[in-house]
């Protein structure tokens, strides 16, 4: 107990506790339309761009941040006009893009600084990674996640639903579709230093596969996967800091066990 | 234009980038009319309702809407998509997104929207299921959500894409008896995109055909008298 008390008075765990949380509240957010419209690839797709720009920016001197952005905002547009345009071919078009971006990556680092301890933490996510800054620009983000669902969320349901019937009523889909891409880019380019390039995309995908199994109205099925979001994180980053455990993976198993548990509680309830 | 026409195609060429699929389409759909669109795959029958929707412009000729349906709506029943089949939403959140259009933003619907989507989920027997997932409806049932939807979005003209598809022949009936419910009583222009020719003949009061080559459009019975109807007449 008093181990766990003690967690809360190292600046960085705190850090990375509003950092982690806000993030995974966003990405869990933004998760249940790109679930529920089969684009959960994107947010693995873009999660492997930003390693590879993340790599780029650190072998060049520049600031990983103000360069990973910009690149991983275009590359979601890019992947989203790719999925509309060709249902067939975008799952494959999706892993040639982020095998290609991991392999540049990995490529540009060994070239020119070799494997550091950065680039390791990019892959598998560090709990160190956040600073003072990374902590303000979470804040702005969630802010402005939140607010965008909160004003939107009969229009992100709607086109979730239908977008054929929201185009016909004269919705702009587009413009939605892009604002989801946006947001997930910027969430993932965040959340990637502390979660690590291969498992944040997991934040976007679980809680909303968890809370589909559960519940059954659109809803339900987003509150749901908040609440799941933050406690999950929180689950998974005390649990690595308790046993020394990476918190990426750590967060990854706690949103599996919630899974695995509201799957089982699902199969239970239909055999009644 | 004339008092009850809600919908004019002017003299239309359909189609993609230069390529006509429909070339100098002439109608009217009037109010409480029933007109069904048939003919092949690809012969350019979702070019004319996407054009209808006002998502796709015609290369030539002019679609006009009159201010009753402009004000009113179109309200659309799309074919189902994938996705849909396991979406966790409920009826009531289904049908009442049918009021969100391009009016302003809001945050909460209001009573009176409320009301009316009880009042259509009523008419279309569905209001005991309001509170159902859509996802473990019948076909049949979902079809009904949608239509509910649909009429929260418009009460002048529906226009279908391929309804009976996937519904087994008895809740395909029922379907027509709903639409021939809402055509009759309630006055609401139908058109329907359809391979279902029996029933579609039966229902119908127009007809338009699209064919490789050349359209027909015309009554019911000038159809069954015309060439191609000719072919299908002896199926009724």
């Amino acid at each position: 107990m008093s181990m766990l008390l003690q967690m809360f008075t190292y600046p960085f765990i705190l850090r990375a506790f509003a950092v982690g949380i806000l993030v995974s509240l966003c990405a869990a957010l933004l998760g249940v339309p790109l679930v529920l419209k089969r684009y959960s690839m994107i947010g693995d797709g873009l999660s492997h761009v930003s390693f590879g720009a993340l790599a780029i920016a650190v072998a060049c001197g520049w600031a990983p941040l103000a360069f990973s952005i910009p690149v991983v905002i275009i590359v979601a547009f890019f992947l989203l006009r790719m999925t509309e345009k060709s249902p067939m071919g975008s799952d494959a078009a999706i892993a040639v893009f982020s095998a290609s971006a991991l392999a540049i990556g990995i490529l540009v680092t060994s070239l020119t600084t070799g494997m550091t301890t950065d680039v390791a933490s990019y892959m598998f996510g560090s709990i160190l990674a956040m600073d003072k800054g990374d902590v303000i620009l979470s804040i702005a983000l969630s802010l402005a996640v939140l607010a965008l669902f909160l004003f939107f969320y009969h229009r992100i349901f709607a086109v979730t639903f239908d977008e054929s019937f929201s185009r016909a009523t004269g919705m702009n889909v587009d413009l939605y579709n892009s604002l989801l891409a946006v947001l997930t880019a910027l969430t993932i380019v965040l959340g990637m230093r502390m979660m690590g390039a291969m498992l944040i995309s997991s934040l976007v995908i679980f809680p909303a596969l968890t809370s589909m199994r559960l519940f059954e109205s659109f809803r339900a099925v987003v509150l749901s996967s908040a609440v799941l979001a933050v406690v999950c994180f929180s689950l998974g980053l005390t649990a690595s800091y308790l046993f020394s455990l990476p918190v990426g993976a750590a967060v990854v198993v706690a949103h599996l066990s919630a899974f695995l548990l509201a799957l089982a509680l699902s199969k239970l309830r239909l055999r009644k | 234009m004339e008092q009850n026409i809600l919908l004019a195609c002017r003299d239309l060429t359909l189609g993609y980038e230069q390529q006509a699929l429909v070339e100098h389409l002439t109608l009217d759909i009037a109010s409480g009319d029933y007109l069904c669109v048939m003919g092949e795959n690809g012969s350019g029958k979702s070019t004319f309702l996407k054009s209808i929707l006002g998502l796709l412009k015609p290369i030539r000729g002019e679609i006009i809407r009159s201010d009753a349906l402009r004000l009113s709506g179109i309200g659309y029943l799309p074919q189902q998509t994938q996705s849909q089949k396991d979406f966790p939403a409920t009826v009531k959140e289904i049908v009442l997104s049918g009021f969100l259009s391009a009016r302003g933003f809001r945050f909460t619907y209001s009573a009176a929207e409320l009301s009316a989507a009880m009042m259509h989920m009523g008419k279309l027997g569905i209001l005991e299921l309001q509170g159902r997932c859509y996802r473990e409806l019948s076909g049949g049932q979902q079809q009904r959500v949608l239509l509910a939807r649909a009429l929260c979005a418009a009460s002048k003209l529906l226009v279908l894409d391929e309804p009976v598809t996937g519904l087994d022949p008895a809740a395909a009936q029922d379907l027509y008896k709903t639409l021939r419910y809402l055509n009759e009583k309630e006055g609401i222009a139908v058109l329907m995109v359809t391979h279902d020719l029996n029933n579609a003949l039966a229902e119908a009061k127009h007809v338009l055909h699209i064919g490789r080559t050349r359209w027909f459009y015309g009554t019911t019975e000038e159809f069954l008298a015309s060439d191609t109807g000719r072919r299908f007449g002896g199926v009724r």
